[in-house]
């Protein structure tokens, strides 16, 4: 084991792992944290803490990690490239790992523009393949960025994200590749609706041989509405949503959508159990944590195992 | 080139407002080019400013003049028999001619007229689009010949991001996607293995990291 | 109020507008005194120099007049013209004169009526607008 993460553990034992995420609150509202990680806590084998997510600004990842950490749980912090230079970034590093803290992902971050300080310069003096040898680099040679040696080195199991809906559809198994090349754990898989473009996808990363080399858990999120489906398709960059999707959640009465919805999740659940490389589910309930548990019950992934 | 757009009207009727006698000078390079601080514009922006005090039965005086380059002290010196007959230079050059002028002339205030936007192509007639951030160690020849700093909105070295939609940048539609366009490059150039290739974490010190820069050419300086 | 007989400069084109106030003089056409034509080998040899100068020097109203859209003897010289009196619009809005002293007009060299219908009504736009900013500054200024 190269790290005391659970979800480490859990990939290794083979079985199917279970995450999800939780958004920080947008003020000083530590019960709310709780709140959301409570709802999730037997479901679950990792919490994610999104940083400032779609660029808006929320208590910092870290900070509602430690508070996740201190209930006994684990969480799985985020760290995007969008506000923190490199210095920022190990110093919070070391921050998070000298409470407990040992599951993290590496991300870009969505543009400032999408926030509520559009105005703001955004960072990116690494990138996200950047941040995950860096991490490596922290955790196996014990080495700061910059070359000195680390008192003490945090030991991160590391994960990053990936999008096989992005465009150009070519690039996305050789931008996994490229992941894995700098060393990533494991990989949490944009929003799956396209499951016919995702088995594509993962048939690429298969051919290749990456499975053997990475953990990737599909990402799946329940649509609560037909509103949602709409909006995600029209205003979230890197979405695919196929039409029969939103054509089956208007083919339901408005009360009914959510828990058509949440079939939906379950299904593709199902459905992507089957597929070869796929290692367990990160599952993103926007704003709709306590479905997390339904969800990870009807599709047969509870109880969690004990590691 | 260094590109450049005039500034609001009333912002440079604000700055010489307590000014009476205006030195208005142009710079015959890039804002030249780009249209926002040559001759023509010169006249221009004299001409508005005239209606403005015109307007107000107020007289200002304004001597027009466009230097060959305004970032060169050997040009900004042609100002220098005008300078005492004037309260306030107004200079329509990209922020280097500013304090080239400011520099030299210690007693008299130098406003700029136009925002300096930054080192850019023309497209077409009348387009300009950012082009390179100079960052001091240029990666081009690896990239395909397009640039990951400037082109790229979160100046990945590894991208494309998830954001990327139809083969455009996540920050709008109308930004080619710089990633989609490395890829497609290098695809036409038979080069798509270097695709996979890490590029490491940058040293942004040539760049402006490590403090302003400077050049120091010892066979010339 | 006092009469006032604006001082108006239209740029207009060789090949049609030009031509156009030439057919309505020999047609015996009026159409107002106030307008002074200058010709021009094209409109799109108008530059926004020379309007603002116009209006500088004191006029009360300008105007480019040009052939008709996709009749331009220089290909495009028309659409240009526009453009530049679009950003001279532009410019007097900022500087809180009233855009509409400046304006672009299309017509083809045969239109001589239109030619006088449009000095005629340009003349009563600009007579609304009242005396150019230049005179009723100084005058302003004068009473102060
Ligand atoms: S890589 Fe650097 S020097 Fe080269 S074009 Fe881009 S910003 Fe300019
Ligand atoms: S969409 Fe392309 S250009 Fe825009 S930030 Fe992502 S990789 Fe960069």
């Amino acid at each position: 084991m190269k790290t005391d993460s659970r979800l480490e553990k859990v990939l290794a034992s083979g079985e199917l792992a279970v995450t999800s995420e939780c958004g920080p609150p947008r003020g000083c509202r530590p019960e709310k944290v709780k709140e959301k990680a409570a709802l999730l806590k037997d479901h679950v084998d990792g919490i994610n803490v999104t940083d400032n997510q779609t660029a808006m600004v929320r208590m910092s990842s870290c900070t509602a990690g430690i508070l996740i950490k201190q209930m006994g749980l684990d969480p799985i912090i985020q760290m995007v490239s969008r506000d923190r230079n490199r210095l920022a970034m190990q110093s919070e590093i070391i921050g998070a790992y000298s409470f407990g803290i040992n599951t993290m992902l590496c991300l870009s971050g969505d543009h400032a523009k999408f926030g509520d300080h559009p105005m703001a310069q955004g960072v990116f003096d690494i990138d996200s393949v950047q941040m995950i040898k860096m991490v490596r680099q922290m955790r196996d040679d014990g080495l700061f960025q910059g070359g000195a040696k680390i008192d003490g080195p945090p030991k991160m199991f590391v994960g990053a994200a990936a999008n096989p809906f992005a465009d150009p559809f070519e690039l996305r198994v050789m931008r996994l590749a490229k992941k894995v090349k700098a060393g990533v754990d494991f990989i949490q898989t944009q929003c799956i609706f396209n499951l016919d473009k995702f088995e594509e996808w993962m048939k690429g990363v298969v051919d290749r041989g990456l499975d053997e080399q990475v953990h990737i858990l599909a990402g799946i999120t329940p649509m609560k509405s037909v509103g949602m489906a709409r909006y995600m398709k029209n205003k979230v960059p890197g979405m695919d949503i196929p039409d029969d999707v939103i054509k089956r959640l208007e083919g339901v009465s408005k009360e009914q959508q959510p828990e058509e919805g949440i079939k939906m999740a379950v299904e593709s659940i199902e459905r992507l159990k089957q597929v070869k490389g796929v290692h367990g589910f990160h599952i993103m309930a926007i704003e709709w944590e306590e479905k997390v548990p339904q969800i990870v019950e009807k599709a047969g992934l509870f109880p969690r195992p004990k590691v | 080139m260094i590109t450049a757009e005039q500034k609001p009207i009333q912002e440079i009727i604000q700055y010489i407002a307590p000014y009476s006698r205006i030195l208005l000078v142009g710079c015959n390079e890039c804002v030249t080019v780009c249209a926002a601080g040559g001759r023509k514009e010169v006249g221009l922006l004299a001409s508005a400013l005239h209606l403005s005090h015109l307007k107000q039965g107020k007289n200002i005086d304004i001597r027009e003049i466009t230097l060959e380059r305004q970032c060169d002290p050997e040009y900004v010196e042609e100002l220098a028999p005008y300078i005492d007959g004037v309260d306030a230079v107004v200079s329509m050059a990209c922020g280097c001619g500013v304090q080239t002028i400011a520099g030299r002339f210690k007693k008299t205030p130098v406003f700029p007229a136009v925002n300096t936007r930054f080192m850019g192509a023309s497209l077409s007639q009348g387009v300009w689009a950012e082009r390179c951030k100079g960052c001091g160690d240029c990666v081009l020849g690896i990239t395909g010949g397009v640039c990951p700093v400037a082109r790229c909105s979160k100046h990945l070295f590894n991208g494309p991001c998830g954001g990327t939609s139809h083969g455009q940048c996540e920050v709008s539609q109308d930004i080619d996607c710089a990633w989609r366009l490395i890829w497609e490059r290098l695809k036409e150039l038979g080069l798509e293995s270097r695709y996979e290739e890490l590029m490491e974490a940058k040293d942004w010190r040539p760049g402006g990291a490590g403090g302003p820069g400077t050049i120091i050419r010892e066979d010339l300086a | 109020m006092e009469h006032f007989e604006p001082e108006i400069v239209a740029f207009c084109c060789h090949y049609c507008a030009y031509t156009a106030a030439d057919m309505a003089g020999s047609k015996r056409i009026s159409y107002p005194s106030n307008v002074k034509i200058i010709r021009v080998p094209c409109s799109g040899k108008v530059d926004a120099i020379h309007l603002m100068k116009a209006l500088e020097k004191g006029a009360d109203g300008v105007y480019v007049a040009g052939c008709l859209a996709g009749d331009c003897h220089f290909k495009n010289g028309n659409v240009r013209a526009e453009a530049r009196v679009n950003r001279v619009k532009k410019m007097l809005t900022e500087l809180g004169w009233e855009p509409d002293r400046v304006a672009m007009f299309n017509m083809s060299a045969g239109m001589g009526e239109a030619f006088a219908r449009i000095a005629k009504e340009f003349t009563e736009t600009i007579q609304k607008l009242g005396p150019s900013p230049v005179k009723t500054g100084a005058v302003n200024q004068a009473a102060s």
